[in-house]
C-alpha cells in the first residue's frame, strides 16, 4: 500500500470517517507531509466516502491546507497592517535574499517555502512570522537572519 | 397562518412560506438568480434582497421565512439601488460579450440586466483573459468560467440531484470558482455528462458542446446519406422550444421539420428501444435461468439497465465492482447506430461509408457515449453526431421553418416503426414497464396482468420505486420461474441510483431487475432538454408520453413488425452471435474523482 | 456623560479560583446563572456585542436533549491578539466559562475552535484541559470540551461559518434565521461565545453582576481587553473600563502625533483626529472586538485602505455576490483612482457600493467591509486620490 494511502487510513481510523473529521484529517496530513497532494486527497475522499472534488473544494478554502507543493518549513510572514507598518517588507527582503526565493516559492531542496499571510495575532510585537507553527516576533533583519541560519542547519 | 404586508398589501400565508413565495401570491415577482425550485436554498446571489421594515439590513426573499406582522417592501429605494448594484457587480465578473454567446437571448443575467436598464456599466471589468477560462475537453459539456456568476446551481444540482459532486466550489474570496477535482480538465473527472447542470445554469457558463455545424455540413454534402434517429423523449419536449406549451407532443411535426432540414432518412430510436427490450429481456431471462437452474455463480443478478449513458459512467466511476450486473445491451441510440451502417445500409443498398448517422437526444451524455471507442462495431463510428433537443430546435429556427404550422409526417422505413412500449422509454420506469410487458408474456404466454397493460407501480416521480410481480402459469420452457416473485426497482436521478446501489451492495435488496436513469424523471428530464426543465414541466412531459403510448396500435415491443423482420432478415435470434457483435458491449472501471 | 479617564481593570487575568466559581455555579439554578449574566449587562466581546445573557436565555428555552457550547477562539481581526493572551494565561477560566454556559442552557458538550495560527498553544491547552476535565469529574459536573482547529480562514470567526468548519465543510456563513440558539452546530441549539466573553461570565459569577455593571456606560457595561498596536510607545494588551473617548485613549497610548485610530480592525471604523473628542469607544460610538491601531502623521492612509481591501479580497468567503465582487471592485477601484485611471468622482460610486455591501451582503463580513472604506475615504479623501 502506498505510503500516503496508509497514512490516510491511519488518520481515518484515528479520527473517524464522519464528515466532521475531514478537516482534522487534512490538517494532520499537512502537518505530516507539508501539503496535500492530488493522491492524498483522493484517498481521503475514498475513506470518508465523499467526492474528491468536495475534498479539494473544502481544502482549497483554507489557506493553511496547501494544495501546492510546500517545503519542510513553511515561513508565513504577516502582511497585515501593524506588521506592514513595522517593517514587514524589510523582513521579506532578507528572507528572499537568504533563501533565494520569492514570496510564494519553495527552495529547490524543498526545505523552505515563503508565504505572506494575514494577521497572525502578534501586532504588538510586529513584525512577526510563523515557521510552521512557531511564532517569531519583534523581528529585525539580523534576528531573522539568525533564525534562518538556525533552520538551514537543521 | 402568518399575516404580513408586502408593498402595503396585506396577506395571510402558511407558516414556513418564504417572502419570495408570499410575494408571488400577490403577483409580485422578485427577481432571482441562484434560486431554483429543484434545489435547496442558497441565498447567495442576493438579487432577491428586499426591505424588511425595522431590519438593519435587507433580507434575501428566497431564504427568509415570513413572520407575523412582517412588513416587506420589494421596490424601495434601497432595494432598487442594491439590486442594480448587484446586477452590475455580477456583470463585472462576467464576460458580457452577449451577442457572441451561445446563450444569447436565453440568459437569466442578460434579461435581468435588460430589465434593470443596466447600460454602460459603472464598475471595472474584472475578466482579464476570458479565453483561458474555457474548458472544452469534454465531449458533452463546455464550461466557461468567464461567464460564471457563482450561483452554485450547478454544484447543488451535481450534489443534491445527482449525488456525483463532480463540481465543487474551490478557493475563497476573489479566487473562488466552480471547479473539478484539483481543477482537472473536465474529460478526466467523475462527471457523468448528464447535463443537469446545463439545464440549471442561468448564464452561458455551462452549455452543451454543440454539433449543429457538423450536421449542417453533412446534410449539405451531396455525397452523404444523412440518417437521423429521434429519441422517445424528444417528441414530447421539442415543442416547448418552438412555441408550444409543455406537454404537447409534436412527433409528426418533428419528422416533417427534419425532412425539410434535409435529412435523407428520418428514422426512430424507438425502433431500437423495442429491440433493446427483446435483447435485454432475453438477457434477463437467461441470467435468471443461469442463476436459478444452472446455479452459476459467475452470473450476476440483479440485472440493471444500460440505456442511460450518464448512469453507465456513474457506475464505472463509483461502483465498478458491479459492472457485471449491468446489461451488456448497448443503449437504443448505439444499437441504432450499429444497425444504420449495417442492416439499413444493406437493405437500402447504400455504402455505409457514405452514411452519416445523426441522433436527436434529450441528453448530453449521449454525445460522450457516441464517442466511446467501444461504439464502432459497424466498422465505422456508429453514431457520428448527437444533437440535443435544444440544438434541433435551433436548427429548425435556422432553417426558417414555421414549426407550429407544419403538417404531421410519418417516419421513413425501415427502422421507423415502434410500439407504445418504446415510447415510454422516455419516462422513468418506462424501460421496466416495457420489459415486463414482453418478458411476462414470453414466460407465461399471457399479457402482463395490469389493466390496459399500464404497470402503474413503476410509474411516477418517486425517487426510488419498487414493484414485484408474481410469475405463475409458466409455459413449459420457463417452468423454473413458476411462483417466482420477480422483484424490480426503478431509480431516476443519480442520487437515487446511489441509494439503490447501496442496498444492492449490502446484499439485502433481493432485486432481480433494476432500471436506472441518470436524470430526474428519466430522459424526459434529460440534460439536453429545453430550458427550463423543472418538476411541473417534467410531469407534463410524462403525461404526454403515456398518452402517446396509449394511442399506439402496438403496445408491446415483440409485436413490432419491423422487429420481427430484423431478426428474420438479419440478426437471427435474440442474443445471437450477430446481436452480440453489433448490439452488445462491455464497460470499464474509471477513476474515482 | 461620565468624566472619562482611562481606568485599568484587572479581572480577566486576575487570580480567580475557577474551582470556587464552578462550585458556586453548581449550587445555582440555570435560571439564576442566566439572570446574573443578564443583570451584568455583558455584551459579546468578539465585536458584534449581542447581550450574552439573552443568548443564553434563548438557548436555554429551546427543547432538545443535545445542545452545544462553542468557544470562538478564531481571533482573526487585524490588530486583535487578546484572545491568544487569555488562552495563554487563563485557559482554565475559558473552560470554566464554557462549563457554566453549559449548565445554564443544558449543554454537555463544548467545542473550542482555535485558529490555526495559534496551534503552538494547543499542547499546553490540552494539558490544561485534561486537568480541567478531572476537576469537573471531582465536582460531579457533566461537561466535556473538545478542540477543533481552524486552518487560516478569517471568515470562520463568523459564527455560522465556524459551525460549517467544525462540521467539516467550507467555512461559508449560513442564511439567518435560523439563529444559532435555535439551530447551530450540527443543527442543534448552540451558544457561541468569544473567549473573552466566556471569561467575563466567570468573573461575573465570582464578583457579582453589580460589580461589573457599575463599570462602563449604559450601552457598554463593564470592562474590555484591548489589543493596542501601531504607532504607540506602549503596544500590548490592556484591560480597560469601557466608555472612554478616543481622545482619552490617544492621550494615554498615542505617540503625540496620532492622526487616526482604527477602532475594531479591518472591519471597524477609522476615527480621524478631528473626531477624537466626540467619539466614544463602545457600542454607543465605535464598537470594537479589541483591535486599536494608532497611526501617526507619517502614515499613508491609502496604504492602510489598500491593506484592508487586499485583506478582504482574500478573506471574503466568496459565496455572496455583493461581498465577493464588491471587495474586488473596491480594491481595484481605489488603485485605479490612485493611478489616475478613474477620476476622483469614482470614489463616490464606490462609497455607494460600500453602502450596498453593508445592507445586502449575507453575513457580517461583507456588511462590515464598508465601515473602514467609508470612514477612510470620507476623512482622508485627498490621500486616496493623490
Amino acid at each position: 500500500m502506498p505510503d500516503q494511502e496508509k497514512l490516510v487510513k491511519e488518520l481515518a481510523d484515528k479520527h473517524g470517517r464522519k464528515r466532521e473529521f475531514l478537516l482534522p484529517i487534512l490538517q494532520e496530513l499537512v502537518y505530516e507531509k507539508n501539503y496535500l497532494t492530488d493522491e492524498s486527497m483522493r484517498y481521503v475522499a475514498k475513506e470518508l466516502n465523499i467526492s474528491a472534488a468536495d475534498v479539494y473544494g473544502t481544502a482549497s478554502f483554507y489557506t493553511f491546507l496547501d494544495t501546492e507543493l510546500r517545503g519542510k518549513y513553511v515561513i508565513r510572514v504577516c502582511k497585515t497592517i501593524s506588521c506592514s507598518m513595522k517593517g514587514k517588507d524589510e523582513i521579506l527582503h532578507v528572507i528572499c535574499d537568504t533563501l533565494k526565493i520569492d514570496v510564494g516559492e519553495t527552495t529547490l531542496d524543498k526545505k523552505f517555502s515563503l508565504l505572506a499571510t494575514n494577521c497572525i495575532g502578534w501586532c504588538h510585537k510586529a513584525p512577526a512570522m510563523l515557521i510552521n507553527d512557531i511564532p517569531f516576533i519583534e523581528l529585525t533583519p539580523s534576528k531573522v537572519t539568525k533564525i534562518l541560519q538556525d533552520y538551514i542547519k537543521r | 397562518m402568518i399575516n404580513l404586508t408586502i408593498n402595503g398589501l396585506e396577506l395571510e400565508v402558511d407558516k414556513g412560506t418564504t417572502i419570495l413565495e408570499a410575494a408571488k401570491k400577490l403577483n409580485f415577482r422578485i427577481p432571482t438568480l441562484c434560486h431554483h425550485q429543484d434545489l435547496c436554498v442558497a441565498g447567495n446571489c442576493r438579487v432577491c434582497v428586499v426591505e424588511q421594515v425595522g431590519n438593519r439590513t435587507l433580507v434575501a426573499a428566497c431564504a427568509t421565512p415570513v413572520t407575523e406582522g412582517m412588513e416587506i417592501n420589494t421596490n424601495s429605494l434601497s432595494v432598487r439601488t442594491s439590486r442594480k448594484h448587484i446586477i452590475e457587480l455580477l456583470l463585472s465578473e462576467h464576460n458580457a460579450d452577449c451577442t457572441k454567446c451561445y446563450k444569447n437571448g436565453e440568459c437569466e443575467l442578460q434579461s435581468l440586466a435588460n430589465e434593470y436598464s443596466v447600460g454602460d456599466h459603472i464598475f471595472l471589468d474584472l475578466i482579464v483573459d476570458h479565453k483561458s477560462m474555457i474548458d472544452m475537453s469534454s465531449a458533452s459539456i463546455i464550461k466557461d468560467d468567464s461567464k460564471c456568476i457563482r450561483c452554485l446551481r450547478c454544484v447543488r444540482t451535481c450534489e443534491e440531484l445527482q449525488g456525483v459532486h463532480a463540481l465543487a466550489v474551490a478557493n475563497k474570496g476573489s479566487e473562488q470558482k466552480i471547479s473539478s477535482f484539483f481543477d482537472k480538465p473536465w474529460r478526466e473527472v467523475i462527471c457523468t455528462n448528464c447535463g443537469q447542470c446545463i439545464n440549471r445554469c442561468p448564464t452561458g457558463a455551462l452549455v452543451e458542446r454543440n454539433n449543429i455545424e457538423d450536421v449542417w455540413n453533412a446534410i449539405l454534402d451531396p455525397e452523404k446519406h444523412v440518417v437521423v434517429q429521434t429519441a422517445p423523449a424528444v417528441r414530447v419536449s421539442l415543442g416547448e422550444a418552438l412555441g408550444f406549451e409543455a406537454g404537447h407532443t409534436v412527433t409528426g411535426k418533428m419528422v416533417s421539420a427534419l425532412k425539410r432540414i434535409g435529412f435523407d432518412s428520418v428514422l426512430d430510436t424507438d425502433f431500437t428501444a423495442d429491440l433493446t427490450i427483446i435483447e435485454e429481456g432475453t438477457e434477463l431471462l437467461t441470467r435468471l435461468k443461469d442463476v436459478l437452474v444452472n446455479k452459476r455463480d459467475d452470473v450476476a443478478l440483479p440485472l440493471t439497465t444500460s440505456c442511460s449513458p450518464g448512469w453507465i459512467k456513474f457506475i464505472e466511476h463509483i461502483y465498478p465492482d458491479f459492472l457485471k450486473n449491468v446489461s451488456t445491451c448497448k443503449s437504443p441510440q448505439q444499437m441504432f447506430g450499429a444497425l444504420a451502417k449495417t442492416y439499413f445500409a444493406q437493405k437500402r443498398k447504400i455504402d455505409p461509408k457514405n452514411i452519416v448517422s445523426v441522433s436527436i437526444m434529450p441528453c448530453t451524455a449521449k454525445k460522450f457515449e457516441a464517442n466511446r471507442p467501444e461504439m464502432r462495431s459497424s466498422g465505422f463510428k456508429d453514431v457520428d453526431f448527437v444533437l440535443t433537443t435544444r440544438e434541433l430546435a435551433r436548427m429548425v429556427r435556422q432553417a426558417g421553418i414555421d414549426f407550429m404550422r407544419l403538417e404531421d409526417v410519418n417516419y421513413d422505413s425501415i427502422m421507423g416503426e415502434s410500439s407504445g412500449a418504446s415510447v415510454i422509454f422516455g419516462a422513468t420506469g418506462g424501460v421496466m414497464e416495457a420489459a415486463l410487458r414482453t418478458a411476462y408474456e414470453i414466460v407465461t404466454g399471457r399479457e402482463v396482468p395490469f389493466k390496459n397493460l399500464n404497470i402503474i407501480p413503476v410509474r411516477g416521480m418517486k425517487g426510488v420505486k419498487e414493484a414485484s410481480i408474481k410469475i405463475d402459469g409458466c409455459t413449459d420452457e420457463w417452468k423454473f420461474l413458476e411462483g417466482v416473485e420477480l422483484k424490480c426497482a426503478v431509480a431516476h436521478g443519480l442520487v437515487n441510483a446511489r441509494e439503490v446501489m447501496e442496498k444492492v451492495k449490502k446484499g439485502d435488496a433481493g432485486y432481480h431487475f433494476i432500471e436506472i436513469m441518470a436524470c430526474p424523471g428519466g430522459c424526459l428530464g434529460g440534460g439536453g432538454q429545453p430550458i427550463p426543465t423543472n418538476s411541473k414541466i417534467r410531469a407534463k412531459r410524462a403525461r404526454a408520453i403515456y398518452d402517446e403510448d396509449m394511442g399506439k396500435p402496438i403496445r408491446k415491443s415483440h409485436e413490432n413488425p419491423e422487429i420481427i423482420q430484423v431478426y428474420k432478415d438479419f440478426l437471427g435470434t435474440p442474443n445471437s452471435h450477430k446481436s452480440h457483435e453489433l448490439l452488445h458491449t462491455h464497460y470499464k472501471e474509471r477513476n474515482r474523482y | 456623560m461620565k468624566a472619562q479617564k482611562i481606568k485599568r481593570v484587572d479581572l480577566i487575568f486576575d487570580s480567580t479560583s475557577t474551582k470556587e466559581v464552578l462550585v458556586k455555579a453548581i449550587k445555582m439554578k440555570p435560571e439564576e446563572i442566566i439572570q446574573e449574566v443578564l443583570d451584568s449587562g455583558l455584551r459579546g466581546r468578539g465585536g458584534a456585542g449581542f447581550p450574552t445573557g439573552l443568548k443564553w436565555k434563548y438557548a436555554a428555552s429551546e427543547k432538545g436533549a443535545v445542545k452545544y457550547i462553542v468557544c470562538n477562539a478564531d481571533e482573526g481581526e487585524p490588530g486583535t491578539f487578546k484572545d491568544r493572551q487569555i488562552l495563554e494565561d487563563a485557559p482554565r477560566k475559558v473552560y470554566a466559562g464554557m462549563a457554566i454556559a453549559g449548565r445554564a442552557i443544558g449543554a454537555k458538550q463544548g467545542y473550542i475552535y482555535l485558529r490555526g495560527e495559534y496551534r503552538y498553544l494547543l499542547f499546553k491547552l490540552m494539558e490544561e484541559l485534561v486537568f480541567f476535565h478531572s476537576r469537573l469529574k471531582e465536582l460531579g459536573y457533566d461537561f466535556n470540551i473538545q478542540f477543533r482547529m481552524g486552518s487560516g480562514a478569517y471568515i470562520c470567526g463568523e459564527e455560522s461559518a465556524l459551525f460549517e468548519s467544525i462540521e467539516g465543510r467550507r467555512g461559508e456563513p449560513r442564511n439567518k434565521p435560523p439563529f444559532p440558539t435555535v439551530s447551530g452546530l450540527f443543527g442543534k441549539p448552540t451558544v457561541i461565545n468569544n473567549v473573552e466573553t466566556l471569561v467575563y461570565t466567570v468573573e461575573i459569577l465570582d464578583h457579582g453582576a453589580k460589580h461589573f455593571k457599575e463599570m462602563g456606560t449604559s450601552d457598554s457595561r463593564g470592562s474590555k481587553v484591548f489589543s493596542i498596536s501601531g504607532d504607540t510607545p506602549k503596544p500590548g494588551i490592556y484591560e480597560l473600563e469601557l466608555g472612554m473617548t478616543v481622545e482619552r485613549f490617544v492621550e494615554e497610548f498615542g505617540d503625540g502625533d496620532t492622526k487616526a485610530v482604527q477602532v475594531g480592525g479591518a472591519s471597524g471604523f477609522c476615527v480621524p483626529r478631528k473626531k477624537f473628542r466626540e467619539t466614544i469607544i463602545g457600542f454607543e460610538g465605535v464598537p470594537t472586538g479589541g483591535s486599536m491601531i494608532l497611526f501617526n502623521s507619517s502614515r499613508s492612509m491609502y496604504n492602510l485602505l489598500h491593506n484592508y481591501l487586499d485583506f478582504f479580497d482574500e478573506e471574503s468567503c466568496g459565496q455572496c455576490a455583493p461581498c465577493r465582487v464588491g471587495c474586488q471592485q473596491l480594491l481595484q477601484g481605489v488603485v485605479s483612482v490612485k493611478a489616475g485611471e478613474k477620476d476622483s468622482r469614482y470614489l463616490d460610486e464606490l462609497v455607494k457600493l460600500a453602502k450596498t455591501m453593508k445592507i445586502a451582503s449575507k453575513c457580517g463580513l461583507g456588511q462590515s467591509v464598508g465601515n473602514a472604506f467609508r470612514t477612510i475615504v470620507e476623512h482622508f479623501r485627498e490621500e486616496i486620490i493623490y
